[in-house]
């Protein structure tokens, strides 16, 4: 359990970041907070400083100033590699290990059992491809086993880089349903996406573009403040007013 | 640093390997293979070959295993899973240990099968024991595998790496003494050969062929060949950054 005056801190909390590469400016002091137990969906188009902002939440990109903690400690303390788990954009396991021998070696270093193993692999269904050789699976399976590596821990703070890009829709759906269910046993999900749709799945909404962030809403509250039904239309909305005003 | 994570790491590259048998082919037959040539060669000068070959059944591990950790290494961060392997519960050491442990296994193989081969049919004799040749031989394993994975931070692609090994290898293999006697150098090659790991490992496996055994001056050879190793993974652990831009 949770101590009380834990439970206040919010799992990230983010001020005045700012990250530069390659010489320009990519986020331009953002800040945010994401509270315990909730699936946040971090949205906007490919290109943003979604994932940018991601690395650094895990602790593994150079910021330039500001302030990033994750569960109340900086992100990436050598405390907190054990307690957050994240998927990298692009699938990063190894190509010439089979499905099963990626887990067991990742689950080694985090030092979870083979049951655990099991469990994830069900959890993405890849069961019937578990002894296959990693390379050899399409690239939806790969981005698969690579998000299954990074829910082996059973991490109290997730941070998924598009998740569910290339998906099928069924396993799409399965797995906002296993997010939601992650969310409600007390983990916290920060999911990125550049499809709006996938926004109806959240509980908070950050919603980016070039490099700032434009609004932190919910769903609901989204389509009550642009007075759009489609979410796609209403950060579209969001977009124009931003520019008018 | 801890032994479930660096066994974790030695285990899944060796795994990694078996994968590809084809590699470890190439790895296992290619010294015998040249050594086999050299007798050739060497057909109606059987004292150079007598002279050569025992140092040489010592040096093939180390180009070996130059090339092969310094293209691991660098799959491992170009394709994301050093990365992922920086944001997890592993100290940069055990990734070190782990590709040691590994590599000298691998290490103890190649020089096996070589010391077999050129010690059997091809009639190869040192004047010190061949059990002391093949321990060197493993130690310049661990000296490839280190300097390997130092200078894999400074190569972008596969092509990079691969040219390393004529830029770095070769001109220790020049210069070592092989080819011509250190004291017959000029003095600015005779400088350059002095700060060279391989002239010190050259010297050990030259001094047990013709000395039969290692003396004062075998015993410094190893103490140097020792402390390269140590400094060059101690470099290759400050290339690994947990953050990078």
């Amino acid at each position: 359990m949770l101590q009380p005056s834990m439970a206040s801190v919010p799992a990230i909390a983010v001020e005045g970041l700012r990250v530069r590469r390659g010489g320009t400016e990519v986020l331009h002091s953002l800040s945010f907070s994401v509270e315990r137990g909730s699936v946040t969906g971090l949205l906007g188009p490919s290109g943003c400083g979604k994932s940018t902002l991601m690395r650094s939440m895990v602790g593994v990109q150079i910021v330039e100033s500001g302030r990033v903690e994750v569960l109340g400690e900086p992100a990436g303390s050598r405390s907190l590699r054990s307690r957050a788990g994240y998927l990298t954009q692009a699938p990063s396991v190894y190509g010439d290990l089979t499905v099963r021998e990626n887990l067991h070696f990742f689950g080694r270093v985090l030092g979870v059992g083979q049951g655990r193993t099991d469990e994830v692999i069900e959890t993405v269904a890849l069961e019937p491809h578990a002894d296959r050789v990693v390379s050899n699976l399409s690239g939806g399976q790969r981005a698969r086993v690579s998000l299954a590596t990074a829910m082996l821990g059973e991490p109290e703070v997730l941070v998924l880089d598009e998740p569910t890009v290339g998906l099928d829709p069924l396993l799409r759906r399965d797995l906002w349903a296993t997010f939601s269910k992650l969310a409600a046993a007390g983990a916290t999900l920060l999911v990125s996406s550049h499809v709006m749709e996938e926004a109806e799945h959240c509980d908070e909404l950050l919603l980016m573009r070039d490099g700032r962030l434009l609004a932190t809403e919910t769903p609901d509250g989204l389509r009550r403040r642009t007075g759009r039904r489609q979410l796609d239309e209403a950060f579209l909305a969001l977009i124009e007013a931003g520019h008018l005003a | 640093m801890s032994l479930r994570v660096s066994s974790a790491v030695g285990l899944r590259v060796l795994t990694q390997l078996r994968r590809d048998p084809r590699t470890i082919v190439l790895m296992l037959g290619v010294s015998p293979f040249l050594l086999t040539l050299l007798r050739g060669a060497f057909d109606q000068d059987p004292v150079a070959f007598q002279k050569v070959g025992g140092p040489l059944v010592g040096l093939f591990p180390f180009t070996t295993m130059f090339v092969v950790t310094s293209i691991t290494m660098l799959r491992e961060r170009t394709t994301g899973t050093l990365e992922r392997l920086m944001t997890l519960p592993l100290a940069k050491l055990d990734l070190l240990f782990g590709y040691g442990i590994a590599f000298a296994l691998v290490g103890i193989a190649q020089a096996a099968i070589a010391a077999a081969v050129a010690f059997g049919p091809l009639g190869l004799e040192v004047a010190g024991s061949t059990w002391v040749v093949v321990a060197l031989a493993v130690g310049n394993a661990l000296l490839g595998m280190s300097l390997g994975l130092f200078v894999s931070a400074f190569a972008r692609t596969e092509f990079q790496a691969v040219q390393f090994m004529p830029a770095i290898v070769f001109p220790q293999l020049l210069l070592c003494g092989l080819f011509v006697a250190r004291d017959q150098m000029v003095g600015v090659l005779q400088i350059l050969s002095d700060a060279m790991p391989l002239t010190y490992a050259f010297d050990a496996l030259a001094r047990v062929t013709t000395d039969g055994s290692l003396g004062a001056r075998g015993a410094l050879d190893v103490a140097v060949v020792t402390a390269s190793i140590v400094l060059l993974l101690g470099l290759g652990a400050v290339t690994l950054r947990r953050r990078t831009p």
